[in-house]
């Protein structure tokens, strides 16, 4: 077994040990980057020198027995992240030469827990899609296939944490962007409660439904990520200050007992035949574990979709007024007078997708609109959180499938926006209701293939999905394959 | 026809907290460009607002004092649109629920009160500022100005002439000035007005239709804009034609307003609620806690100066311009015990001296300990009122106190009753013939005498004391 294949928890005890150092496990990690990267084009920024710093201080600290939760950690972070004097493009054109004076709040937690940064990952076009092909700077490639897509928006981090290329890394979830990618990639991805993660120095797509998350290779992994980024932060007046568990305590524990709800409304018509059999038999593994599964309603699902492609266009039309090459990233040198400098940066420095949210958004905030778009799908989405609210009455969690599909082919949806925005049909309403999800591997499809398990609980219940999650991942029975690169 | 104009004016008030709205960088005026910014205020990629909450308290004593309720919830919204001085693309500002609503101040005009209403009260983020090359193609962004925050005052259309407008932005700047949340200056933009502004024929109801005046940073420019304005519109209807709404910005050069965008050409603001901030909440408590910080206004400090200090209303008005005078001259009060004569003095010889100079009170050379001490001298008799003339432009000169200087130069006045007996008996012996002509009944003389004692002690005898010597003494 090669360094670059262990998890953080494997790692951290020959770290103890004594066994291995940083700079040894940055070398396995940066020697798998070398093989592989070529094919899976997981990194926008690759770190290399920095790293090799980073992990030589680790290893003074190590020597010295200061060792903290992820010291000599070799992680990745979705250049959606600012760090300071590291340029971070959110994928995007506009942004391609954008070097932040500022980290962000995560950057620097992670920092502060001994982690070495190997560079800024691959991304749609700011958070912007479900499959890594809206960036500027090309497509990763799902280390399954690599004909295929790693699913989005996250799916630089996704892949680079299957294909080895990282220990662990942080990607950021608007509608799915942690769990969709993670599902096709057969990693676990979280997305905490909003607020549980401070999204300072987060570029921002939609406010009201980005949150901050781990990729890792097994969910201790993810508990212990979460250990070191979650809490409140005041630079952000939406984090929010209540106290945070010791999420690794939770993995040992077992769900004896417990309520797992069936929503109906996730087990439609038009879900792969392969993933829906993944899932039942996920749901038997449940069982066998003491867990009681019950069938529930979240009536309004149908409209989660609909509200989500207002409020996140919506938002994200005013949060991307700022790039307009006056302050920093790119500029159209063929502007003759100010408006004409705007219409041509946006209209140079955004892709295509970008900039159909953006019409979308501006569109549905227009005076005469509002009401009938931006205000009625907040309604509405008060009514998706209220059904949650209600089923968490019934249960201790929600189990679905993460994405209807296992990873689909590159180009497949790019034509067809709609095809793409139902990729994240199971994951959207999460976000709009602000309550945590997490993604756990559950087998895979004849052709090899990942398919990811969905598990949904109540505000700041992350614990109780690192609870149920780790009992299915040591219970699953099945095989755990690693894909061959 | 005969037109009544129908004006309603929306201030904008920075305040004079210590940091930005949205974040910790100073709010001071004049530095270097760029120099008081960080990520937040420059609208970097993936920052975000925290509200400072000095300024909804500073917000909430402007509500407080112009009688406005002060909502349990409000919360901000994004105004979007594009301009290199608005660095996020979008202006955080309050827009369905500002903090406060339905108040309204009384001014004072043709001897009479009138009410005028405030709609709403609300915060917002300033703007920053461009500075354009004079000699190149082209302009720079200083964002020093961007997140001070800001309270804009709208007022509802209740006033009726250019007057009454500037009557009512006067006692909007004097109260806002008053409570120390901004400095109101006009010509460094902390304090500045828009005005709605319409005409309609004399008794009808209904409202004409309206423009915007903009770019007026004077009292007198807003009178003289609304003047202009009014008489145009009317020109208008005379001839038969309609007045367009829009927005124009004034011409102080020329003295007109000039069409800057119709109602075709304006922004859509596209406001939402601002997802990065959560809702402010104001409770009772919180009201209470900052009602009780309030200080007296104009209108209170006027009334209770006619009262207690028996001043003409006119003297108390001039007295309560500013905060600072109307302690000054308490102060004045205080340690002199003599109200009226303070207020002479104030009003007279120390207001003259710094307005020439156009000195604030704050920085009066004369203190008021200063100026009550000589008063009380010349309550003494120690010296005369004009000598006191003397000495207080000397005090104001020198910035020293008055016995010092009544010391120095010898400036005190001839108490000693043996000593001016000796004088006058000199003067009477010198004087032989006025003696007899006075004793024969040419009592006209008696000046004569009092000159000539004055003379001798070089205008330092005590005058009522002269009078009663020299009186008996002429009588042998």
């Amino acid at each position: 077994m090669e360094l670059y294949e262990l998890t953080i928890h494997e790692l951290q005890e020959k770290i103890r040990s004594g066994e291995v150092s940083a700079s040894g496990i940055l070398d396995s990690v940066f020697g798998r980057i070398e093989a592989v990267e070529v094919n899976v084009r997981a990194y926008i920024t690759l770190l290399e020198e920095q790293a090799r710093e980073e992990a030589a201080k680790a290893d003074q600290r190590i020597k010295a027995g200061d060792i903290n939760t992820l010291t000599g950690i070799p992680i990745a972070l979705k250049d959606i992240f600012c760090t300071r004097g590291i340029k971070t493009t959110c994928g995007s054109h506009i942004l391609h030469n954008f070097v932040p004076p500022y980290d962000a709040t995560v950057v620097e937690k992670l920092r502060e827990a001994g982690a070495v940064f190997t560079g800024k990952t691959n991304m749609d076009e700011f958070a912007m899609g479900s499959s890594t092909e809206t960036s500027f700077f090309g497509v990763t490639r799902n280390p399954w296939d690599l004909d295929r897509i790693p699913g989005g928006s996250s799916g630089g981090s996704a892949a680079a944490v299957a294909a080895g290329e990282c220990i662990a890394s942080l990607g950021s979830d608007t509608g799915g962007s942690i769990r969709q990618p993670a599902a096709l990639c057969g990693v676990v991805g979280m997305k905490p409660t909003y607020g549980r993660v401070s999204r300072f120095g987060m570029i921002a797509f939609a406010s009201s439904l980005d949150q901050i998350g781990p990729f890792t290779k097994d969910v201790e992994d993810c508990a212990i990520m979460m250990n070191a980024i979650a809490g409140y932060d005041p630079r952000e007046s939406t984090s929010v200050p209540t106290d945070v568990p010791d999420y690794r305590a939770f993995v040992e524990r077992g769900i004896d007992g417990w309520n797992v709800g069936i929503p109906k409304e996730y087990f439609i018509e038009g879900i792969d035949a392969e993933v829906a059999a993944a899932v039942q038999k996920a749901i038997g593994v449940i069982e066998k574990l003491g867990g009681k599964c019950l069938p529930i309603s979240l009536p309004h699902t149908e409209y989660c979709l609909a509200v989500y492609y207002i409020v996140a266009p919506a938002e994200a039309s005013s949060n991307l007024a700022r790039y307009d090459g006056v302050k920093y990233g790119f500029r159209s040198e063929n502007g003759r007078d100010l408006l004409e400098m705007y219409k041509k940066t946006r209209s140079e420095g955004f892709g295509a997708e970008v900039k159909r949210r953006i019409m979308i958004g501006t569109y549905a905030l227009s005076s005469g609109y509002y009401d009938a778009y931006y205000k009625k799908a907040s309604q509405v989405r008060a009514l998706i959180k209220r059904d949650f609210d209600d089923a968490f009455r019934q249960c201790d969690v929600i189990l679905t499938p993460t994405s209807p599909t296992p990873a689909f082919k590159i180009g497949e949806k790019t034509d067809d926006p709609i095809k793409m925005y139902l990729s994240d049909i199971f994951t959207i309403s999460a976000n709009l209701a602000g309550i945590p999800g997490l993604s756990v591997p559950c087998g895979y499809t004849a052709g090899g293939l990942p398919i990811g398990l969905q598990f949904l609980a109540g505000h700041f219940a992350e614990g109780r999905l690192i609870q149920i999650a780790a009992a299915y991942e040591k219970n699953t029975g099945g095989e755990k394959r690693k894909p061959s690169l | 026809m005969e037109y009544e104009p129908v004006i309603g004016l929306e201030v904008h008030a920075q305040l004079l907290t210590n940091s930005k709205i949205f974040c910790g960088c100073s709010t001071k005026f004049g530095g270097s460009p760029n120099s008081h910014t960080c990520p937040v205020c420059l609208g970097m990629p993936g920052v975000l607002p925290v509200l400072n909450k000095m300024v909804v308290e500073y917000a909430m004593k402007m509500a407080l004092a112009t009688a406005c309720g002060i909502n349990g919830e409000c919360s901000f919204a994004r105004k979007n649109y594009f301009y290199p001085d608005l660095p996020k693309g979008y202006q955080i500002s309050q827009y369905a629920y500002p903090l406060a609503e339905h108040g309204h101040v009384d001014i004072e005009v043709n001897g009479g009160r009138k009410r005028i209403g405030i709609t709403r009260i609300h915060m917002e983020e300033d703007a920053g500022k461009l500075m354009h090359d004079e000699h190149n193609p082209a302009s720079y962004v200083d964002l020093n100005r961007t997140g001070v925050p800001l309270i804009e005052i709208v007022s509802e259309p209740d006033m009726r002439s250019s007057e009454e407008a500037a009557a009512y932005l006067k006692r909007l700047h004097e109260t806002l000035v008053y409570l120390d949340i901004c400095d109101g200056n006009m010509e460094e933009g902390s304090f500045r007005c828009d005005a709605n502004v319409s005409i309609r024929p004399k008794g009808r109801e209904a409202f004409g239709t309206r423009t915007e005046l903009k770019n007026m940073n004077s009292f007198r420019n807003v009178q003289r804009a609304l003047e202009y304005e009014i008489k145009r519109q009317q020109y208008i209807l005379d001839d038969g034609g309609a007045v367009v709404q829009e927005t124009r910005l004034w011409d102080d050069g020329q003295g007109v307003t000039h069409s800057m965008r119709s109602k075709e050409e304006a922004h859509d603001y596209r406001y939402f609620p601002d997802p990065d901030l959560v809702p402010v909440a104001v409770n009772g408590a919180w009201i209470e806690k900052v009602k009780e910080g309030l200080p007296e206004l104009p209108l209170e400090k006027r009334e209770r100066f006619v009262r207690e200090y028996q001043i003409p209303p006119y003297d108390a008005g001039v007295l309560t311009a500013s905060r600072a005078l109307a302690d000054y001259y308490e102060e004045v009060v205080r340690l002199s015990g003599q109200p009226k004569i303070a207020s002479n003095w104030v009003m007279g010889d120390v207001l003259r001296f710094l307005n020439e100079e156009k000195r604030d009170i704050r920085k009066c050379p004369v203190k008021a300990s200063a100026l009550a001490a000589m008063i009380g001298l010349i309550e003494k008799g120690t010296i005369s009122g004009k000598m006191a003339k003397e000495l207080i432009e000397e005090m104001y000169k020198s910035g020293r106190p008055p016995e010092a200087i009544i010391k120095e130069k010898g400036m005190v006045q001839i108490t000693d009753e043996g000593a001016l007996s000796g004088t006058i008996a000199g003067v009477i012996a010198a004087n032989p013939e006025q003696l007899a002509q006075y004793r024969a009944g040419k009592e006209k003389l008696f000046g004569f005498f009092v000159g000539q004692v004055m003379k001798a002690t070089q205008g330092k005898a005590n005058p009522p004391l002269i009078n009663e010597l020299l009186k008996k003494m002429l009588a042998g």
